[in-house]
């Protein structure tokens, strides 16, 4: 008799089991959801004017994309002026976040429990929960008004940096704590000097952590828009003076999508966009699997 | 003078009231001892006793840490090791630490060379060569790597790892080696070829090791020391030490009565 119950009890527990592992794995493909039809909808509104002349052509202008539409043709030019701006104000806030970004990194994790590194590392914290248009303000403050005189490629780059940072001083940090503390010492006992084993032991060991934390706070400023309709403005055509307004890819798309004529535009760029900052995540990723 | 410590005759290493705490709590006290010149001597004691802490005071490893302090005196060759830039000192007191810790960017051939290598030391490629082999023979890992010297250190098996490591800290040919329970991470087999390489590695370096291993210090430490509670309770010959322990916590600690 007991015997029965028990049979019918583990019944109605698998039963259970599976309604609830039902329940988790549906909201689960619900988070990813969003992702996938996006992806989707960029790719069927956007692969039409996807092309080579996309990539290298600048801008068109309104009155072209206008006889265009009227003429049931494509919309001709590309966005080459903000894929050059998009890659020149990263690179420029990548070669300001990254050295200052690894430095605070490497002294965060060598004085813990200190009262300066605890200020830095919350304020560093804070930094990162800042609304990118506030940096942009901030950058404009400096930057636009103090140092261009005017909109520029470098103000953008700023405002980029400053949200970098954060990122960055946060992923040296934890990449260096998960480096154990005995291959330090190991090369202390050595007689190596302290800054040859940071530079020699440290960095070269941690590299694929270091290089896996800039690549995301890359991907992350990429699509940035709010702060560099306060810094860069925009142009439509390929800036590379650094002290000019210039274009980015996500100030295209808002562009695009005030402008009637262009809106068809603003499916391919974005799509252009996506792929960029997805690779970055794929490879980011890859590399941080390759590690362990 | 505590009498169950015997005083060594012309020792290399020379511990004088040599006391040691994390910030207020005392890990070592006033440890006053000698250690011979090329012979293995083997620190034991249950843990927590303050053997580690006693080991890496040798080679200053505590100066990494603010919140230790360090008292008293040590002198290799009769020169204050405090006195001496920590460069050249840990130069001539090579250390092996527990877990085998290679450095995993670097091949087989460049951690054996990583002191230089890491100090930018320039020297030239036949010279290197030499020294690697050498290091690596007298660990006895020549034969089984020679092939494979520019794959990473860490592909080799823990046991071989911790080979290598020792080879590292005999590239710069120092005089002391400390071991910090080297074979702790080790299976078996690995651990024997250890244990006969340090027996012979002794008529060249003097070893001091620490081991929680009893049967390890007995078969190949010429001298013991025990420490409780970071006292040192005894030092003397191994022979004598395991076979007439003179303190009654030694006989308790060997006869597995505790730790």
């Amino acid at each position: 008799m007991n015997a029965l119950n028990e049979t019918d009890n583990t019944r109605s527990r698998i039963l259970k089991d599976k309604i609830v592992l039902g329940i988790v794995i549906f909201f689960s493909l619900l988070t990813i959801s969003p992702i996938v039809l996006i992806i989707g909808k960029l790719i069927a509104k956007g692969y039409k004017q996807l092309s080579f002349g996309f990539i290298v052509e600048n801008t068109p202008s309104t009155f072209e994309a206008m006889t265009a539409i009227s003429n049931h043709e494509t919309i001709p030019g590309g966005i080459a002026n903000g894929l050059v701006g998009t890659l020149l104000m990263v690179a420029m806030a990548a070669a300001i976040a990254i050295p200052v970004g690894i430095i605070a990194g490497i002294y965060l994790y060598e004085t813990p429990g200190k009262f300066l590194p605890n200020l830095i590392r919350n304020v560093s914290d804070i930094l990162q929960g800042v609304p990118s248009i506030v940096l942009g303000l901030i950058s404009y403050m400096w930057v636009v008004k103090h140092v261009t005189n005017g909109f520029s490629a470098l103000a953008g780059s700023v405002s980029l940096a400053i949200m970098m940072l954060p990122m960055i001083v946060r992923s040296t940090e934890e990449t260096f704590k998960m480096i154990p503390q005995s291959l330090k010492e190991a090369a202390l006992a050595l007689g190596v000097p302290y800054y040859k084993v940071i530079l020699k032991v440290m960095i070269p060991t941690g590299f694929s952590g270091l290089l896996t934390g800039i690549l995301l706070a890359i991907g992350r400023v990429m699509g940035e828009t709010a702060p560099l309709m306060l810094t860069a403005l925009g142009s439509s055509v390929i800036n590379l003076n650094i002290a000019k307004p210039t274009s980015a890819v996500p100030l295209l798309i808002w562009e695009f999508y005030n402008d009637p004529n262009m809106v068809d535009l603003i499916w391919s760029s974005s799509l252009l966009l996506m792929i960029i900052v997805l690779s970055l995540n794929v490879i980011s990723k890859q590399i941080a699997a390759g590690r362990k | 003078m505590n009498p169950n410590i015997v005083t060594i005759k012309d020792p290399i290493l020379t511990i004088e009231d040599l006391s040691i705490a994390y910030d207020k709590k005392v890990a070592v006290k006033n440890v006053t001892v000698g250690i011979k010149k090329n012979s293995v001597t083997a620190i034991m004691g249950p843990s927590g006793c303050g053997k580690s802490t006693l080991l890496r005071a040798l080679n200053r490893m505590h100066e990494l840490y603010e919140n230790i302090t360090t008292t008293g005196s040590v002198r290799l060759n009769d020169e204050d090791i405090f006195k001496m830039s920590t460069i050249r000192l840990r130069r001539k007191m090579g250390m092996v630490f527990q877990r085998p810790n290679p450095f995993p960017t670097m091949s087989i051939y460049e951690n054996v060379i990583a002191g230089y290598k890491l100090n930018g030391n320039s020297i030239k490629k036949k010279e290197k060569d030499e020294i690697v082999e050498r290091s690596l023979r007298d660990v006895a890992l020549w034969d089984e790597v020679k092939d494979s010297l520019n794959k990473k250190g860490t592909f080799l098996s823990g046991g071989q790892q911790q080979r290598l490591c020792i080879a590292r800290a005999l590239a710069f040919g120092p005089e002391v080696i400390l071991l910090d329970e080297p074979t702790s991470a080790l299976d078996p087999i690995a651990t024997s070829k250890i244990e006969d390489l340090l027996i012979k590695l002794k008529e060249h370096y003097t070893i001091v090791l620490v081991t929680h291993n009893m049967s390890q210090a007995a078969r190949i430490s010429d001298y013991s020391m025990f420490m409780y509670l970071g006292e040192l309770v005894e030092y003397g010959k191994t022979k004598n030490m395991f076979t007439n322990p003179q303190d009654k916590r030694t006989e308790e600690y060997l006869t597995g009565k505790f730790g």
